[in-house]
C-alpha cells in the first residue's frame, strides 16, 4: 500500500479524433491533434522539468524550465505551449537546453530560501525535485541580493519585499517568502474552482500571490477549496496538518462522506494517522476537485465527543453506564423482543442511514424485515428526496436521476430549482460554473438569490424568484408556455411517450388557469419573464435540469418532481448527454440507502413488497415469510409511539430529533418509546431520547460502498480501525445474531454480493468490477457490464414516457395576520445538514451560528437591525437567533439553515408533508418574527434537559 | 476636504455606467476613476468589481500591475521623469537628481505642499529627445537642469 503517487501529465488531454505521430528523442509517440508536446513526452514516459504547469489548468508558459528542441524550428520553445504536429521531431534534453534550465534555476533559487530540511513540503517539493532534475549545483548569483526570503537584510534593516506567513485560513497557510510565481495558484482558482479569489499583484520581481485585495485568506474571497494547495509546487500554500504531521507514507483511494457528489480522495496516511484527504483526478464524479467539507473537514473523526464504548440506561432521566459490547447488545435484544411480545411484531422498527454504506443499509432493512419480522424500515430520505423516487418512476421508470456529472459538459441551458449547489453540492458547482463561462445559460428558480443567480464571471438569464410553495405553479405554467406556443417536440413524443396520455396532459395545461399570467399574483414571478425562460429552456438546444430540496420538501414535492420530468419529455431532454432530470441528492449515500430497500413498502432495487415474485428470492435466502403489506414511515412510527403502539426503535446514523419537522412531535414520539437505540459517532440530540447508544464508525474505519446522485457505487476503503472496536455493519449483524439469527458476514464484499444476487439493476456489481473501473453506475446488469452512465438512451425505461397531471394545489400552510412571513430553510458551504461533524471540525469558524436572513423592508417594519437577537415564531413554536439583513430573499420571506442544535430550527417547522411520500414540508412555514433578548425559553429548557441527558455515569 | 465613500460611489457608478458596455471596460473605468479623484480609492474597487460581476481579486490584480494607479491621493501636478537607457545617455540620472533636489523629495513622494507628486518613468517613447520628462500628461524633451526647473517654478 505505498502513496498512490497520480501521473502528471503536465497539461490537459485532447479529446481530438485525429492522431498526430511524432518523434520525441527518437520514439514514435502518437496523440490526439492538439495535445502539447509536454504532454506528448509523458504518454511515452519522458518527463520533461516544469514548475509553472499541471494537467488541471490551461498551459501557461512562464517557468521557461520545460524548454525543448524541434528540428527545423528556430530557439527552445517552450513544450507545455506548443503543440505537436505531424513528424516532428523533437529533443527534450541537450547541452544546449541544460545549460538553459539551470539558469532558470538558479534564478528561481536564489529567491528561495534554503530551508528544505525543515521545510513542509520537504519530499513533496516539486522545486526541490527540479533543482535535483536539472542538476543544480550551485547558484552563482548567491542569496544576499534583493529577495522575498529575509525578514531583515545584512545590516538588520526591515526588507519590505518580505511578507509574513498568512495562518487566518483554518486548514492551510500561505507562506509568500516560499512563493515562485508560477501562478498555478490563480489558475486552479480560476479554471478549476470558478472562484477567482487569487491574483498576482505587481508586477516583474514585485509580483506576489494576493488573495481578494492583498487580504487575508480567510477574509478574502477564497472559499477554501484545496485546489490552490493541491497544485502549489512549493510550501507555499501548505495544508497545516502537513505541517503538523510531516508528509504521508502511504494512501488509499476511498469516498467523501459529505453531500451526494461522491467526490474521490486519496486518503493519505501516515501509519493510522491521516495526514490529509487529496482529491483524486481519476475520480469520475470529481475529477481530481474537492471543496471544503470533503477536503478538509474531516477533524470530527478524532473529535473528543466521539463517543468509543456502548452505554445503556434504564430511563432516559438516568445517567448513561458504559458496558461492554455484549451487555449493550443483549440489554437492547431484550428489549426489543420484549416489546414484540408485549406490544406485537409490528411495535418497533429501524430507520436506516443515508450516511452509512449500501452494505450497512441493506443490512438494517434485513434485520427489520428477516429478524423483527415487519416491514417498519424507513430511511432519512423520507424527509428528502422521496417524493423523487416516486416522481421520476411514475413518468420514467426509474427512482434516479437521469445522467452522470460529466453530462453538465453538454448542456447548453441548466434549469436550476430549489437548489443550490454552490453551497451544498460545491464540486458539482464548479463545473457547472465552468460551462456557464463558456456560454451556457442558466435559469434559477428560487426564492432567494443564490450565487448562481450572480457572482462573479456568472449571472442567470433569468431568475424566477417565485413565492415559496409556488413550484408547481410554476413549472406547470413554464409548459404551458411549451405546449400552447408549440414548442414541443412532438417526433420525440410520438416515438418514446404515451400519446393518450400527452394529448390528456396537453388538455389541462393549455388551460388558460395555468398561463403565466393566471398565476403571476400567486407565484410572484412576472409573466413575461416566465415565458422567456420557458421558451429558453424549450428552444436553447440541449436543456438540464438540476434540482434539489426546495422542489421535494413541500406538499406538493412528488407534483413537482413529475412537473419537471414533464417539461424534460415535452422538450426531448431525455435520453442523451447534456439533459435530463438531475436530483441533487444531499447526502452521501442517500440514492444508495433508497436502492437498498430501506422504505417501508419496497424491497431493494424500488420494488413493491406486494409482489410475490419481489419477495419470493428473499424469503428463500433469509428463511423467513416477508409480509405484503407496507410497514410504517417515519412519520407514522412517530405518531403511532405518541398513541402507544410503537415502542422501540433502532436508529443507524440519523439524528431525527434535528432533522425531521416539528421537533416537539418528534420529541413525544421519541420519549413514548422503550427502547430507542441510537448508533452514532456522537451523542446526537435524538440520544437525548435513547436507552442504548451504539458507538459507530467513521467512513475512515470501515469497507463499503457509496451510491451518489449519479447511481455510482463507489468504493468506500478502511484506512484505519474502528475506533469503537466494530464497523457499523459489524454491530448490525452482532445485535441481528443476539436477537436469533445467523448472520455470518465477514466482509462487506459478501453482502454486496447478496444484494447482486437478489437485486435486477445491481446483478453484475462486485467488489472486483468497481476496483477494476474505479466506481460503476447502475444498472450494472449484462445487457450493460460496465454500467450506466446516462438512463433513457434507447427509450424511457418504463417502456413509454407518461405525462401526469400537476394540478396546482396551494399548501395549508399559509401566510396570515399573525403568521405574515414564509421561512424557507437550506443550508450553507462550510456546514452540512445537522452539523454534527462539521461543527466538530474547524468549520465553525466560518459559520458558528444559525442566521435569519430577513428582506430590509420586513426588517425594518419590525425594526430590527443587522445582528439583532429576534424570534421566530409559527404555530409550531418559536426559536430565536441572530438577524442578517439582505435583500437576497424577497420581501415576506425569511431563510435560515438548520445546523446547530442551539437553534433548533425545526422547532418551527410544521408536520404538513408531501401527498405521494410523506415528505415533510420544511421549504414553507407562515411565521412571524419580531425583536428578542435572547433564547426562547424552550431553548433553555431543551439545552437544560439536553446536559442533564448527556451525563455519563462515573466508571467504578 | 476627505471623499466621503457615498461620493465615491456615486462617481464611480456614472463611471462604470459610460462604460460597462465595452468590451474590456476594466481599465478605461479605472483611467476616469483615477482622472476623477487623482487616485483610484479602495471603495471604488470594491464597487467596480461588484459592478461588472469579476472578483475584487481581479480588479486588484490590474490595479497592481500598473504604476500609474495610484492607491493614495498624489500632489495637483504629477511630474514623471523618465529614468530608462535612452534618456541615462544624455544625462538623464543627473538631471533626476536636480528635480529631487529642486522638489526636496524622493522617488514616489508628493511634496508636503501637496503641490507636485514626482514619479520614475521607464520609457515615455521620446527616446529622440531624451532626457525626457512628462508633466501632467504633457510631454517635454531635450531637458536639461534650466528649463526642467523652470518647469516646477511654472507649477509653484
Amino acid at each position: 500500500m505505498p502513496l498512490i503517487k497520480e501521473i502528471d501529465y503536465g497539461t490537459r488531454k485532447i479529446n481530438s479524433k485525429k492522431m498526430v505521430t511524432l518523434k520525441i528523442d527518437g520514439f514514435d509517440v502518437c496523440v490526439p491533434e492538439g495535445t502539447s508536446v509536454m504532454r506528448a513526452a509523458m504518454e511515452a514516459g519522458i518527463q520533461i522539468p516544469k514548475l509553472c504547469s499541471t494537467d488541471t489548468v490551461d498551459a501557461f508558459g512562464s517557468c521557461r524550465l520545460c524548454l525543448v528542441e524541434i528540428e527545423g524550428k528556430k530557439g527552445t520553445p517552450a513544450s507545455c505551449t506548443t503543440h505537436v504536429e505531424e513528424g516532428m521531431q523533437v529533443h527534450t534534453q541537450s547541452d544546449q537546453l541544460k545549460g538553459l534550465r539551470r539558469g532558470v534555476m538558479e534564478l528561481y533559487i536564489s529567491d528561495h530560501p534554503l530551508d528544505c530540511l525543515t521545510c513542509a513540503a520537504n519530499g513533496d517539493c516539486e522545486l526541490q525535485d527540479m533543482a535535483g532534475a536539472v542538476g543544480l549545483r550551485d547558484v552563482r548569483y548567491g542569496y544576499d541580493g534583493t529577495n522575498h526570503v529575509n525578514q531583515r537584510g545584512a545590516s538588520d534593516e526591515l526588507n519590505a519585499r518580505w511578507a509574513p506567513k498568512d495562518e487566518s485560513n483554518p486548514y492551510f497557510t500561505y507562506d509568500p517568502s516560499k512563493c515562485i510565481v508560477c501562478s498555478l495558484c490563480v489558475r486552479a482558482c480560476e479554471e478549476v474552482q470558478g472562484t477567482f479569489a487569487l491574483t498576482i499583484e505587481g508586477r516583474g520581481f514585485d509580483s506576489r500571490v494576493a488573495a481578494s485585495m492583498s487580504e487575508d485568506f480567510f477574509e478574502s474571497e477564497c472559499v477554501s477549496c484545496g485546489a490552490c494547495v493541491e497544485v502549489c509546487p512549493t510550501a507555499t500554500l501548505q495544508e497545516k496538518s502537513v505541517i503538523e504531521i510531516g508528509t504521508p507514507e502511504h494512501s488509499v483511494v476511498t469516498t467523501c462522506a459529505y453531500c451526494g457528489v461522491g467526490c474521490a480522495f486519496k486518503a493519505e496516511m501516515r501509519g493510522a494517522e491521516l495526514v490529509r484527504m487529496v482529491p483524486y483526478k481519476d475520480g469520475k464524479a470529481n475529477h481530481g476537485h474537492s471543496c471544503v467539507k470533503g477536503r478538509f473537514s474531516y477533524g470530527y473523526a478524532a473529535h473528543k465527543d466521539r463517543i468509543l464504548n456502548p452505554m445503556v440506561r434504564e430511563n432516559v432521566e438516568d445517567p448513561w453506564r458504559e458496558v461492554s459490547w455484549d451487555e449493550a447488545l443483549s440489554f437492547a435484544a431484550n428489549r426489543l423482543q420484549g416489546l414484540q411480545k408485549t406490544y406485537g411484531k409490528e411495535s418497533i422498527g429501524v430507520i436506516t442511514s443515508s450516511r452509512c454504506t449500501n452494505e450497512e443499509t441493506y443490512l438494517v432493512q434485513k434485520l427489520a424485515r428477516a429478524v423483527f419480522h415487519n416491514n417498519n424500515t424507513d430511511t432519512c430520505a423520507r424527509v428528502c428526496h422521496s417524493p423523487t423516487g416516486y416522481g421520476l418512476r411514475e413518468t420514467l421508470g426509474t427512482s434516479a436521476g437521469t445522467q452522470d456529472f460529466d453530462s453538465i459538459e453538454h448542456a447548453d441551458v441548466v434549469l436550476v430549482i430549489g437548489a443550490n449547489p454552490t453551497d451544498a453540492h460545491p464540486v458539482f458547482a464548479s463545473f457547472l460554473k465552468r460551462r456557464m463561462r463558456e456560454g451556457a445559460k442558466m435559469i434559477v428558480v428560487d426564492p432567494r438569490r443564490i450565487d448562481l443567480v450572480k457572482s462573479p464571471y456568472v449571472e442567470a438569464t433569468h431568475h424566477l424568484a417565485l413565492r415559496p410553495g409556488t413550484n408547481v405553479a410554476v413549472v406547470t405554467a413554464m409548459a404551458h408556455v411549451i405546449v400552447s406556443e408549440g414548442l414541443f417536440d412532438e417526433t420525440y413524443i410520438r416515438e418514446r411517450c404515451d400519446w393518450d396520455e400527452f394529448q390528456d396532459y396537453v388538455e389541462f395545461v393549455s388551460d388558460p388557469k395555468q398561463s403565466p399570467e393566471a398565476v403571476e399574483a400567486l407565484t410572484g414571478v412576472l409573466a413575461e419573464q416566465l415565458r422567456s425562460a420557458a421558451r429558453l429552456y424549450a428552444c436553447g438546444g440541449n436543456a438540464a435540469i438540476y434540482y434539489g430540496l426546495g422542489v421535494t420538501e413541500h406538499s406538493q414535492g412528488s407534483t413537482a418532481v413529475i412537473g419537471l420530468a414533464n417539461l424534460a419529455m415535452l422538450t426531448g431532454n431525455i435520453g442523451k448527454q447534456g439533459v435530463g432530470v438531475n436530483p441533487l441528492r444531499g447526502q452521501n449515500n442517500v440514492q444508495g440507502a433508497c436502492d437498498m430497500g430501506s422504505f417501508p413498502h419496497q424491497l431493494p432495487g424500488y420494488r413493491h413488497v406486494k409482489f410475490a415474485e419481489v419477495r419470493e428470492p428473499y424469503e428463500k435466502l433469509w428463511g423467513v415469510a416477508i409480509s405484503d403489506e407496507p410497514g410504517l414511515r417515519i412519520p407514522n412510527m412517530l405518531d403511532a409511539a405518541v398513541e402507544g403502539s410503537f415502542k422501540g426503535i433502532y436508529i443507524q446514523g440519523e439524528d431525527i430529533l434535528q432533522s425531521d419537522p416539528d421537533t416537539k412531535h418528534v420529541a413525544a414520539g421519541l420519549a413514548g418509546m422503550e427502547c430507542v437505540i441510537v448508533h452514532d459517532l456522537f451523542l446526537n440530540e435524538t440520544a437525548n431520547y435513547a436507552h442504548v447508544f451504539l458507538p459507530g464508525s467513521t467512513f475512515l474505519e470501515k469497507d463499503g460502498t457509496f451510491t451518489n446522485a449519479e447511481r455510482r457505487i463507489s468504493p468506500v476503503r478502511k484506512v484505519m480501525m474502528p475506533r469503537s472496536g466494530y464497523a457499523d455493519w459489524e454491530v448490525t449483524q452482532l445485535l441481528a445474531n443476539v436477537m436469533g439469527a445467523d448472520w455470518n458476514y465477514t466482509h462487506p464484499s459478501q453482502i454486496m454480493a447478496e444484494i447482486a444476487a437478489t437485486t435486477p439493476s445491481f446483478a453484475n456489481v462486485t467488489y472486483e468490477l468497481i476496483d477494476k473501473l474505479g466506481s460503476v453506475q447502475w444498472p450494472c446488469t449484462d445487457a450493460a457490464p460496465e454500467g450506466t452512465p446516462v438512463l433513457h438512451v434507447d427509450g424511457i425505461v418504463r417502456g413509454k414516457g407518461r405525462f401526469i397531471r400537476t394540478d396546482y394545489v396551494a399548501t395549508d400552510e399559509k401566510s396570515g395576520p399573525r403568521f405574515p412571513l414564509l421561512l424557507t430553510t437550506g443550508r450553507i458551504l462550510t456546514q452540512y445538514n445537522v452539523g454534527a461533524q462539521t461543527r466538530r471540525t474547524d468549520n465553525v469558524a466560518w459559520h458558528e451560528e444559525d442566521v435569519l436572513e430577513i428582506h430590509p423592508h420586513d426588517a425594518e417594519l419590525r425594526g430590527i437591525k443587522d445582528g439583532d437577537w429576534v424570534k421566530l415564531a409559527s404555530r409550531s413554536g418559536e426559536t430565536s437567533l441572530r438577524a442578517d439583513v439582505t435583500d437576497r430573499v424577497s420581501t415576506g420571506v425569511v431563510y435560515t439553515t438548520f445546523h446547530h442544535p442551539d437553534t433548533h430550527t425545526n422547532v418551527v417547522t410544521t408536520e404538513y408533508s408531501d401527498w405521494a411520500t410523506n415528505c415533510p414540508e420544511y421549504k414553507v412555514t407562515a411565521v412571524q418574527v419580531s425583536l428578542s433578548n435572547g433564547p426562547t425559553k424552550w431553548q433553555e429548557h431543551y439545552q437544560k434537559q439536553s446536559a442533564r441527558s448527556r451525563r455519563i455515569e462515573a466508571a467504578e | 476636504m476627505a471623499l466621503q465613500s457615498q461620493d465615491i460611489e456615486k462617481e464611480t457608478t456614472a463611471i462604470v455606467d459610460r462604460h460597462e458596455h465595452r468590451e474590456g471596460s476594466l481599465l478605461p473605468i479605472l483611467l476616469d476613476v483615477q482622472m476623477q479623484f487623482g487616485y483610484i480609492p479602495e471603495v471604488a474597487l470594491r464597487h467596480i468589481a461588484e459592478r461588472l460581476n469579476i472578483t475584487r481579486a481581479d480588479v486588484h490584480g490590474t490595479v497592481s500591475f500598473y504604476h500609474d494607479f495610484r492607491s493614495q491621493p498624489g500632489g495637483r501636478h504629477v511630474l514623471k521623469v523618465c529614468r530608462a537607457e535612452a534618456c541615462q545617455s544624455m544625462g538623464g540620472e543627473k538631471l533626476a537628481e536636480d528635480v529631487q533636489t529642486a522638489l526636496g523629495i524622493n522617488w514616489d513622494e508628493t511634496t508636503s505642499d501637496g503641490k507636485v507628486t514626482l514619479l520614475p518613468v521607464f520609457c515615455l517613447g521620446l527616446c529622440s529627445c531624451a532626457p525626457a520628462a512628462m508633466l501632467d500628461g504633457k510631454l517635454h524633451g531635450r531637458l536639461d537642469k534650466a528649463n526642467i526647473l523652470a518647469l516646477i517654478e511654472e507649477m509653484k
